[in-house]
């Protein structure tokens, strides 16, 4: 399904949580939403699943507005970090009532996922730990089906085994079929090798949209002498400069090879580290 | 192949010099079966698309090629190709840096030479 997002905008009072928004998202991949806390991240979540409405602006799915439109919303599925599910339903509830709202629920994807996190059915929504709620969360997600499936940060409490276990399902259901999967946290060093495509949010604005291979490709980070360095980064957008023991050391956009030819060490930059120094950046500005 | 991938150089270019080392150091011989995208994916949890994308360049070398609805298979002058293509950035890769350490170091050109030349009880052959 392709996602259209044009001027979009969301002010609560006085503060723009998006401000003028515009990207598209094209093709089913996994895309990875990146930015700071108060980034913007989950109001554009928000809005994209139909639960909220953009001040400004929207956001069209094939051509269509996703708010209050339930041939839509059944073709998406929002999982965010808690309260996800009401608090008095048992787990056997919860899976009931997805299966009847998702076309394309995979029952035997829920039965798996849920005998490998060990959930009971029969126990409620409100006694279950955090992390056993994350996995329900998960279960349901995956489970759904849904051709824009979105991941908001799913996995408060649940221990390193277990997100494991969620990153090879999730793999392992987008092999079997491709489907748009908008994957938001804060771990991204887990999971960045699953993107495809990375998006950067800051302060309601979005700072980058690239390719995950185009990034590892073209943001370098090079060291060595100052004028060396200096002469290197003329013309060139500079994330971040440090200086240390009569070393710079600079986070570019450029190529390793172009580096070289200056005599400069060079190192790639991991997305988790570009998404750090891109923020810092631009609140320190 | 590798037990784990380095976040800071592009995937698809791992994966591709994974094969291909696969293939010049002999535990890949021509006609055998490489690794499919999906297998490289659950592997090193990465996305299928970049497995391709590494995969599907060496197609594009003829250092394998596709056959439907079985795989991918190493061709037979692979090995070859791949040694041919290593030498010629072989100056760039080994022979530049080494330059410049010594070049940092005042090797002298003779002494580098010598080193050279030295046999090291560790590269018998």
């Amino acid at each position: 399904m392709k996602i259209e997002v044009k001027n979009l905008s969301k002010k609560y009072h006085d503060n723009f949580a998006l401000d003028n928004v515009s990207f598209t998202l094209d093709e089913p991949k996994i895309y990875g939403l990146l930015g700071r806390n108060g980034a913007g991240k989950t109001t554009f979540m928000d809005i994209l699943s139909g639960q909220i409405l953009a001040s400004k602006g929207e956001i069209l799915i094939n051509g269509k507005n996703p708010f209050d439109n339930q041939q839509l919303t059944e073709s998406i599925c929002l999982i965010k970090e808690g309260y996800n599910f009401k608090k008095d339903l048992k787990v056997k509830n919860v899976l009931k009532i997805y299966s009847f709202f998702y076309p394309n629920w995979d029952q035997e994807l829920a039965d798996s996922l849920i005998k490998e996190y060990n959930l009971n059915l029969n126990s409620k929504i409100k006694t279950l730990s955090k992390g056993m709620e994350s996995a329900l969360g998960i279960t349901v997600g995956l489970a759904s089906k849904a051709p824009i499936t979105i991941f908001d940060e799913p996995y408060i409490g649940l221990d390193a085994p277990s997100r494991k276990k969620f990153y090879e399902m999730m793999l392992e259901e987008y092999q079997v079929e491709k489907r748009t999967i908008i994957f938001s946290t804060h771990l991204i060093d887990e999971v960045s090798l699953l993107f495809e495509e990375v998006l950067i949010l800051q302060e309601g604005s979005l700072v980058l949209q690239e390719d995950s291979e185009v990034l590892r490709e073209n943001t370098i980070a090079v060291s060595g002498k100052e004028d060396k360095v200096e002469l290197f980064l003329k013309g060139k957008e500079v994330l971040q400069k440090k200086q240390f023991a009569g070393t710079v050391t600079a986070y570019v956009y450029g190529t390793k090879e172009e580096a070289k030819m200056h005599g400069l060490n060079v190192e790639g930059v991991p997305i988790q580290e570009l998404m750090i120094y891109l923020t810092e950046g631009k609140k320190g500005a | 192949m590798k037990n784990s991938l380095d976040e800071n150089k592009p995937i698809f270019l791992q994966i591709k010099e994974q094969i291909e080392d696969s293939i010049i150091d002999g535990s890949i011989k021509p006609g055998e079966r490489v690794p499919s995208t999906n297998e490289f994916a659950a592997y090193y949890k990465i996305n299928p698309a970049t497995a391709a994308k590494g995969i599907n360049e060496l197609v594009a070398e003829e250092i394998v090629f596709k056959r439907r609805g079985v795989g991918m298979f190493v061709t037979e002058d692979a090995k070859d190709i791949l040694i041919e293509k290593r030498k010629e950035i072989f100056y760039e890769n080994y022979m530049f840096p080494l330059k410049n350490e010594a070049k940092k170091l005042r090797i002298k050109e003779s002494e580098l030479i010598e080193m050279v030349k030295r046999e090291d009880d560790t590269n018998e052959n």
